[in-house]
């Protein structure tokens, strides 16, 4: 048996001499680094890209203070950011209470591990949650913009500057009182996108009527706001630039700027929220798991350890994700 | 046994201890860029350092706080060893930095070819 041994390599002993565990870590734990390093630069990609297009489109970039200042219950007041605030701190409390679980592992309590899961998971739907009504805010929009025939878009403002809706500019009859074309009542299975509440004749026509309304482009100006044109130039983009009505976001066009501003919302903050979801199903079998006992017969918790590298990996994402889609 | 047992009860208190300070560190650092997306002090927001606006860098920089102190306390990497600390974050700090410089940089080359008027884009 003795001659199938290596000779001796001169390197025992030493760190990466063979025969240790440089890294002090099981394998499941060690994968875990990985695959959060991998899903890391998958975000970054992400957030760069969004970067990408922000220098891109550097002068005409939509104001995020703006766009997101909804909060539940608080209809029509200008809230900006302290929903997504709220929602970051919703997110670093189950991080706490996931690194609680943890703890209680290590001291193979499991009753406590049971709670601070329970907790954490809640954490996770509320999250999820809210991101859902954030979401419906964007996609249903507030004021509603013109589109122009270079695809960029016109908002309205009264003398003050306020933004007005477009049912507030919007006078007169609807010439074409047309019913949206459906699957089900239409031919050949065709169908079109939701009907504008209003055409863009009416809008012409109520802007005319009301000397105190301005369009403002998408231009920043050097404050940093945007651009807001004199009573002539507002007729003029109006009547001969405006093609149609724009009302909420989708993937191609939406009331807030860029095309690309609502792709990468979609997109980051989508991708985000899957990673929340299904965040939110690992710990459930994990809890499940807790529950039934499977760690306690084995002797270890380490599982609900690498299920929490999971859930403060999604943490650490929203941290990047707030500050570069909310804040920057 | 007695005293293994006081052992583990004292280095659980401290583990909760570090806990709830990093909880404390986070909530502040995040009700700090809140305070300051609000208000967006002029001085902040006017001052350049390196392109960007020092508010900018004010919240990138916070943002890499807490990053850190996520890492580090929530997901144990201050307990790891050495190895598995560089093999994941030096790796993960260099491809990132690597990826932002390439894309920002081609980014704002755009908007240079834009602006220049080599293109109508505003009809």
């Amino acid at each position: 048996m003795d001659n199938t041994a290596v000779a001796k390599t001169g390197t025992e002993g030493r760190l990466w001499g063979g025969g240790k565990q440089p890294l002090k870590a099981s394998y499941g734990k060690l994968m875990m680094w990985f695959f959060i390093l991998s899903d890391a630069l998958t975000f970054s990609g992400f957030l760069a890209a969004y970067g990408f297009s922000r220098f891109k489109f550097s002068s005409e970039w939509p104001i995020a203070d703006e766009v997101f200042n909804h909060f539940p219950f608080l209809h029509g007041t200008d809230a900006p950011m302290f929903y997504v605030a709220l929602m970051t701190f919703i997110l670093i409390f189950s991080s706490v209470t996931m690194v609680l679980a943890v703890d209680a592992g290590h001291q193979m309590k499991k009753d406590k591990v049971v709670t601070y899961m329970a907790l954490t998971i809640l954490g996770g739907l509320i999250f999820v949650g809210s991101q859902a009504w954030e979401w419906s805010n964007f996609i249903k929009g507030e004021y509603g913009a013109v589109e122009m025939r270079s695809g960029k878009i016109l908002q309205f403002v009264d003398a003050n500057g306020d933004r007005i809706a477009l049912e507030k500019v919007a006078m007169g009859e609807q010439e074409s009182l047309r019913e949206r074309q459906t699957e089900s009542e239409g031919i050949w299975y065709m169908d079109e996108k939701a009907l504008p509440s209003v055409t863009l004749d009416q809008v012409k026509t109520g802007f005319a009527a009301q000397n105190d309304l301005r369009v403002r482009t998408m231009k920043l100006n050097e404050d940093g706001e945007k651009t807001i044109l004199d009573r002539e130039t507002s007729l003029d983009y109006l009547n001969n630039r405006g093609i149609g009505i724009i009302e909420g976001a989708n993937m191609t066009k939406n009331e807030y700027g860029a095309p690309l501003f609502a792709d990468f919302f979609f997109f980051i903050t989508g991708f985000h929220g899957f990673h929340v979801f299904s965040g939110v199903v690992i710990l459930c079998i994990i809890f499940f798991n807790v529950l039934l006992g499977t760690y306690e017969k084995r002797g270890s918790y380490e599982m609900v350890e690498k299920v929490g590298l999971y859930w403060h990996f999604v943490d650490l994402v929203w941290v990047f994700v707030f500050t570069f889609f909310y804040l920057v | 046994m007695a005293h293994d047992t006081a052992h583990q009860h004292h280095d659980s208190n401290a583990a909760k201890k570090r806990i709830w300070t990093v909880f404390g560190i986070l909530s502040v650092l995040t009700i700090v860029e809140v305070i300051f997306g609000y208000i967006r002090p002029s001085f902040f927001v006017e001052t350049e350092f390196v392109s960007m606006s020092i508010l900018n860098w004010l919240f990138i920089i916070l943002t890499i706080v807490k990053a850190y102190y996520i890492t580090w306390a929530f997901m144990h990497m201050e307990h790891e060893s050495k190895g598995l600390r560089r093999v994941v974050v030096w790796t993960g700090v260099f491809l990132i930095c690597y990826l932002i410089a390439i894309l920002l940089i081609e980014g704002a080359y755009i908007e240079e070819v834009y602006t220049k008027g080599y293109i109508t884009w505003d009809f």
